[in-house]
């Protein structure tokens, strides 16, 4: 049937592309600009705004900018807090939620339907809405460390972890998902008299391949790109991460070259990242959608 | 599916329970801890105990009145006449400072005004800033929901076009929802700005130089609009990655069937896809009115509230009032107010898409 239109086909599809790239040079050029910018000398950055030189590597090309930017702020420092309080939340963030999502699907227990509720009710609750209260608990409560006994929890790296080591969300994507397991497999275990902390580790974990990717990249989103928080509750360089320690460059003259090279590093490697990941990246956001 | 497996009490506590704690610590007690702060006059750090102060904060943030008043008249009784040639009215401030005449209107201030005849009526407001953030928060949502929601979608029925290479253009157009929204932020101000500014340079560029730089950010007209493009240009590619889940779960029988009988491409969405898409319509716009609401980092870092207020947002103050100036129990009843909008919003959103039988 396509013997009389195959041009017009043909340029139909050529049409169709050109929309594509076109949306796609929309979603692309702000990080094109900033790769390439945080590559050139501060007055060249400003002057190649005026063209399409803003998005080629020309002129007077190197990586002085991010030198620059090590020497400026303590760039190493502030990625290592992020990593470090990223890294451990993912982590015991999976353990926590997995654990009680299997208690709520698995276990039969006296007040376990009330909990689960109370748990979900909570997905409606932003975080904006409990950070004024929270900071003041924060900034009260008790805490054993190296130091001895400490009131406060401000200017440290639990008060950036401990928060977010359970949410509504991540326990209802772990919910989600072991309702769909096979329940027999459960069931024979128990008459086999096995115990409920083996049942989880050696049958339900080993299956839980695909929901913990899921979990473990929107946790990890969340807290590599947290801001208000830290901004809140940490004052001391010493624990802030790469969002909040972007402020180091605005002191004094800005220098937008060194901006554009901090930017690059911090939102780089999340990128990568991403690309290579990047079909679990979007079947996570996509396994969100179930809820509705 | 309870009785399917066995019980035991201490094994669903000792699993559930650290998580529960922590939700219960973390998430449920401040929120009720807001409600309470915000009936105190408590702050951060304070040699004096805490008290209660009942609605004080509450009439404060929301306390609003209207006074009409008529224009001067001089003495031959004709209307007196500003220098602008619009009717003279009396001081606001007579009325606001000191009168005793008006206990109720002392401290307010004028939010805006309407004529009425010969006559002029004066809203008058406790905190305009704040009332300023409430308008410019619904105008933000107002205008991010069914945009960004109509975009994600159009871009998903563009991906899920059966063509080569799709997955690199979904990867492309998703690719700003990882990026932090400082950090786009921060890019986004380069784009806006007045001299520079790569939108500037662009406009200018394909007008062959008649269209006049404007200064995106500074300029209290435009500044809440720059916002909202930049904020839809970050998370379209969210929803559209929802949206696609949606459209992928619809039978492709259906589409076959629509094919045979010979439907056109409207038709086709209109009869097969958008009723498949009803349950995935409601997520995503409830999603995006919860995020819409709780704009925060963008005025942080473009425009901090400026110019003249015209980016405030509800949450930019409840950070302002309970973190920059410490006043826990400000801060706390914003938080409130903000919570009371966000769950009546989402009733009535739920109540109107509900499954009528």
């Amino acid at each position: 049937m396509a013997t009389l239109s195959d041009d017009n086909q043909g340029l139909r599809l050529a049409a169709r592309y050109a929309v594509l790239i076109l949306i796609a040079v929309i979603f692309c050029f702000p990080l094109v600009f900033m790769l390439m910018s945080s590559l050139k000398p501060d007055q060249q950055l400003l002057s190649d705004a005026a063209s399409l030189r803003a998005f080629m590597p020309v002129g007077d090309i190197s990586l002085n900018n991010y030198t620059a930017a090590f020497q400026r702020a303590p760039v190493g420092l502030f990625i290592f807090n992020s990593m470090l309080v990223t890294g451990v939340t993912v982590v015991l963030s999976l353990l926590l939620c997995s654990m009680a999502a299997f208690a709520f699907v698995f276990v039969g227990w006296k007040g376990r339907d009330l909990v689960l509720t109370l748990i979900l009710a909570t997905l409606i609750v932003p975080f904006e809405t409990i950070a004024i209260p929270l900071l003041l608990i924060a900034s009260k409560l008790p805490w054993l460390g190296l130091e001895g006994f400490t009131t406060g929890w401000l200017n440290s790296y639990h008060v950036q972890i401990i928060p977010f080591l359970a949410d509504g969300l991540t326990i209802f994507l772990f919910v989600q998902y072991f309702k769909d397991l096979p329940g027999e497999l459960i069931e024979a275990a128990q008459v086999e008299g096995a115990s409920w902390f083996s049942i989880y580790r050696r049958i339900v974990m080993p299956l839980s391949g695909p929901v913990l990717a899921t979990a473990a990249i929107l946790k990890f989103l969340y807290m590599y790109n947290q801001y208000l928080w830290p901004l809140m509750v940490v004052q001391d360089e010493n624990y802030r991460p790469v969002m909040v320690g972007l402020q180091y460059f605005f002191q004094l003259n800005v220098a937008w070259g060194e901006v554009m090279a901090y930017l690059s590093m911090i939102t780089i490697p999340v990128l990568a990242f991403y690309l290579y990941l990047q079909k679990s990246f979007i079947a996570s956001i996509a396994s969100t959608g179930v809820k509705g | 599916m309870a009785s399917k497996f066995q019980s035991s009490n201490k094994a669903g506590w000792l699993m559930a329970g650290p998580a529960a704690f922590l939700i219960a610590s973390f998430v449920i007690l401040p929120f009720f801890f807001a409600i309470v702060l915000s009936f105190t006059n408590q702050r951060l750090i304070s040699p004096n105990p805490t008290e209660f102060t009942g609605f004080a904060n509450y009439r404060q943030l929301l306390g609003m009145s209207t006074l009409t008043l008529e224009p001067v008249k001089d003495a031959a009784g004709s209307v007196k006449m500003t220098a602008e040639g619009s009717p003279e009215y009396p001081a606001i401030r007579s009325f606001t400072r000191n009168n005793p005449d008006y206990p109720g209107l002392d401290g307010m201030r004028e939010w805006f005004s309407f004529g009425w005849g010969e006559s002029r009526t004066f809203v008058l407001a406790r905190d305009v800033v704040f009332l300023t953030a409430i308008v410019n928060t619904f105008i933000f949502v107002i205008v991010v929901a069914p945009v960004q929601a109509g975009l994600a979608l159009c871009l998903a029925l563009l991906i899920n076009q059966r063509m080569r290479g799709m997955n690199i253009f979904r990867a492309i157009y998703f690719m700003p929802v990882v990026v932090s929204i400082v950090v786009v932020s921060l890019l986004w101000r380069f784009i806006y700005d007045g001299d520079s500014g790569l939108l500037n340079n662009m406009l200018s560029a394909i007008s062959f130089g008649a269209i006049p730089k404007v200064n995106w950010l500074g300029n209290p007209s435009t500044a809440l609009g720059s916002i909202i493009v930049m904020s839809i240009w970050q998370a379209v590619g969210f929803h559209m990655v929802i949206w696609l889940s949606g459209l992928q779960t619809i039978s492709p029988t259906l589409y076959e069937a629509g094919a045979i009988e010979g439907a056109s491409k409207w038709q086709t969405f209109r009869y097969i896809t958008w009723p498949g898409l009803r349950n995935t319509a409601v997520l995503v716009i409830i999603v995006i009115t919860m995020q819409a609401f709780s704009l925060f980092a963008q005025v942080d870092v473009m425009t901090n509230g400026g110019p003249v207020d015209s980016t405030q947002t509800i949450v930019f103050q409840a950070i302002e009032r309970g973190y920059g100036k410490q006043d826990i129990s400000g801060g706390s009843a914003i938080s409130v107010v903000l919570f009371v909008i966000v769950l009546t919003i989402s009733l009535l959103q739920r109540w109107i898409t509900r499954e009528r039988t």
